[in-house]
């Protein structure tokens, strides 16, 4: 029985979508958790941060940097480096998202993750992404990042080892499961290549988080060496 | 509900840059437009920013985690998202325990 309450087709699509990644992002988040209150986060300062800053990448970057009294001047540049990479996703998503309004894009946006972007620009590849995709998609995802995380730095003791489970994998086997669906051949695996190689290069000679933009630089590099000229 | 003043400034300076990275590219966009070799630079972006996050984990960390990326990749061609995260998963803690 359809009622006013029932989702658009699109909004289903997009809870659909993202999905996988919000049960893949649930032990990462608890991971996080746990490593942010063994570094002396209150449940209170994980809770805040998940919600407010909302990337796992940055987040973990900055806990990694964590003490007393707080470096703030390198954990706010570190943020900014291992975030630089949204700014090349959101004007890649942009134009594929002119049917937003103002107000819908940048209160969307603040949803902006690697996950619900790869989503939306794989759906981009067929369809319009509507905000009702986008939004369903992207804004859903906190519930899991927010929600694990505060449980992980509530429980973070009791269970032990995350890498006992290979919880701690889950989050490198999504985003290889993401780089699949833009796989276009050659061009994309000179890109892998090259990202793969130089990041991993990158982390070992100058450590994190310089090698998210080395990497990322390279692999674009190589799409660029590894299409064809444009014949004018 | 324990906050410390020097964390709260922290994570409210993290949001900050945080959301700033995130309307940038709104911004710029709109001045970018691409052909040819630009086009597949810019098309590149997504597949190369992912695997530069995980190269450590899958390139620099031991051979177990190498060679489950290796059969995660493989399992992506083939199998949804979800399988494929549930065949790495299992294929690390296997590798692992060999290891």
């Amino acid at each position: 029985m359809r009622t006013r309450l029932s989702l658009s087709a699109d909004a289903r699509d997009g809870l659909r979508d993202i999905t996988p990644v919000m049960i893949a992002a649930a032990p990462i988040g608890g991971l996080f958790g746990a490593i942010a209150a063994s570094k002396g986060l209150s449940v209170a300062e994980v809770a805040l941060m998940s919600t407010l800053v909302f990337a796992g990448g940055a987040q973990f970057a900055a806990i990694e940097l964590w003490g007393y009294p707080v470096p703030v001047a390198a954990i706010l540049f570190s943020t900014l480096l291992v975030n630089a990479r949204h700014v090349l996703m959101g004007a890649s998503l942009a134009p594929k998202t002119r049917g937003f309004s103002s107000a819908q894009r940048y209160l969307g946006f603040f949803f902006l993750t690697d996950e619900a972007w790869a989503l939306a620009e794989r759906r981009a590849l067929a369809r319009t992404v509507t905000p009702a995709y986008w939004l369903a998609c992207a804004a859903v995802l906190p519930a899991s990042w927010i929600g694990s995380s505060i449980a992980g730095a509530a429980l973070g003791a009791f269970l032990g080892d995350p890498k006992r489970f290979g919880a701690d994998f889950a989050f490198t086997a999504l985003f290889i499961g993401l780089v699949a669906g833009f796989n276009k051949g050659r061009i994309t695996a000179a890109t892998v290549a090259a990202s793969g190689a130089t990041a991993a290069l990158a982390h070992v000679t100058l450590g994190p988080p310089w090698h998210v933009l080395a990497g990322a630089f390279a692999g674009v590099l190589a799409a660029y060496a590894a299409a064809r000229p444009e014949s004018t | 509900m324990r906050i410390d003043p020097a964390t709260l400034w922290t994570i409210l300076g993290m949001a900050a840059a945080t959301y700033l990275t995130r309307i940038a590219g709104l911004l710029l966009a709109d001045r970018l437009v691409l052909s040819g070799r630009g086009k597949a630079a810019f098309e590149a972006i997504p597949p190369a920013v992912l695997i530069a996050v995980i190269a450590p984990t899958a390139l620099a960390t031991g051979w177990p985690e190498t060679v489950a990326a290796a059969i995660t990749m493989v399992a992506a061609l083939r199998l949804p998202l979800l399988a494929t995260i549930a065949v790495g998963v299992a294929a690390v803690v296997a590798l692992r325990a060999m290891a």
